[in-house]
């Protein structure tokens, strides 16, 4: 049996880890590469980095730290930002990522999902999406790593998730922006609802404060990884100590 | 020792660069024939279609110099599936070292395609020399689609049905998973091959 993914998010600004509150508010966490070791080293399944400044400023992941990255670490990791063409995303799996997440650019032009699957295959490529909780349901995010630059696209996060599939994306990982940073628990009811039209891996991310919100995410939604970034960066939750836990708890994780 | 690894023209061929050198051995990603046929290891990774994959080789004139290598030669995820005879990824027809045809992974639909993340191995071959110092217990990083037969194989997985995760046929042996990406567990199943 496969085993759940706990993925710790690197927000990546300028070359250095960062993390804010709801997408705002920016505070240092670390050197890229020293904090991709140390979450390897405690057992991390996978790392996403997301250049959060790239898309908003319309240029491009910079390559060289994904290359130091994949000459030092030893378990997949995953790097969205500005991926905007082929070109580019060819750039960044050749510097050594296993894949590549679009999010912004995806919504600008759909078609660039079915180009990447076709020339690199749909394991790579990943479709990001930040999800809003509006009165008339879900609703998708444009540009979110610049609130000032935030775009509604209009469209619901339902027919995106299935549309994504469709254009052969192989995973999709869904940012809930309502709970993002703010450690009360994911959004089960948005992802086990996003569950129920995803055939393929599904990423929770948003919300992570305690290993019981890991657990219920797991047992609840049924997502195949959790995605968390203040909790690890901060110490909170130990990721040894978080898998011996879920373990315990009847969720199957690498050990 | 010189290990080549073949450049098949996919993404992410320098992940298995990196892993050798992190071994202490330096490889030459390569696609030339001699530097190939001459290595004492040779690896044939592969992300990407099998279609694709089987046009580049062939191009590159490299069909017949992998089905005639002596030495030990380790595929890693498509390279694993390009050794059997035909990939329904395609419609294509491979190196045929090992007899059989890779198909698309039959899952049950509260199971995920692609099968992506960390799974176990039940190795049926317990003595094969990939397995020196493993006990089962360890994982390993799959991402695939596509998958080959268990008839052949030395060690199996389970994503819905039982697939190949480790083949071998005298001096070709195969991972379907991704050992360069597989943490310390792949690192060692390397090392085995390395010392095989």
């Amino acid at each position: 049996m496969v085993a759940v993914r706990l993925i710790p998010c690197l927000d990546v600004r300028d070359g250095r880890v960062v993390k804010g509150v709801r997408f705002r508010d920016h505070r240092e966490m670390g050197d890229i590469v020293e904090l991709a070791q140390s979450y390897r080293d405690q057992g991390a399944d996978e790392l996403v980095f997301y250049d959060i400044t790239a898309s908003p400023q319309r240029r491009s992941v910079d390559v060289a730290w994904v290359e130091r990255v994949a000459e030092t670490i030893d378990i997949p990791f995953c790097v969205a930002g500005g991926i905007r063409d082929v070109a580019t995303a060819r750039t960044v799996l050749h510097a050594g990522a296993d894949k590549i997440s679009v999010n912004s650019p995806a919504l600008e032009r759909p078609a660039l999902i079915a180009e990447l699957a076709d020339a690199f295959g749909s394991q790579c490529v990943v479709a990001g999406i930040d999800s809003i909780r509006e009165k008339s349901g879900f609703r998708v995010r444009q540009y979110t790593g610049d609130p000032d630059n935030m775009v509604d696209p209009r469209r619901d996060t339902l027919s995106w998730v299935e549309e994504v599939q469709r254009l052969g994306a192989g995973e999709i990982v869904l940012n809930c922006m309502d709970s993002d940073g703010v450690r009360e628990g994911y959004d089960i009811d948005q992802l086990a609802t996003m569950r129920k039209h995803c055939r393929v891996p599904l990423i929770a991310s948003g919300g992570a404060g305690t290993p019981e919100h890991f657990l219920k995410v797991f047992e609840q939604a049924d997502v195949d990884g959790a995605l968390a970034a203040t909790v690890f960066h901060s110490g909170q939750i130990r990721i040894p100590d978080l898998k011996t836990w879920l373990a315990r708890h009847h969720i199957i994780v690498r050990s | 020792m010189t290990v080549a690894v073949i450049n098949s023209g996919g993404a992410n061929l320098g992940s298995v660069v990196h892993a050798l050198r992190r071994s202490g051995v330096e490889a030459t990603l390569t696609a030339d024939a001699g530097v190939i046929r001459s290595a004492d290891r040779v690896i044939l990774p592969g992300v990407g279609s099998a279609g694709a994959a089987m046009r580049a080789l062939d191009q590159a004139g490299l069909v017949e110099v992998i089905t005639r290598l002596e030495q030990p030669v380790l595929g890693i995820c498509l390279g694993l599936q390009l050794l059997f005879e035909h990939s329904a990824e395609g419609d294509v027809a491979c190196l045929g070292i090992l007899p059989g045809a890779v198909e698309r992974l039959a899952v049950p639909p509260e199971l995920r395609l692609p099968h992506m993340g960390w799974n176990q191995l039940d190795w049926t071959d317990p003595d094969d020399p990939l397995s020196s110092g493993m006990d089962g217990s360890e994982w390993f990083y799959f991402v695939h689609s596509f998958a080959a037969p268990v008839d052949q194989a030395v060690a199996v997985s389970d994503h819905g049905q039982g697939f190949a995760a480790i083949v071998r046929r005298r001096n070709f042996a195969a991972c379907q998973f991704h050992p360069e990406k597989s943490g310390s567990a792949g690192a060692r199943l390397l090392a085995n091959f390395l010392e095989s």
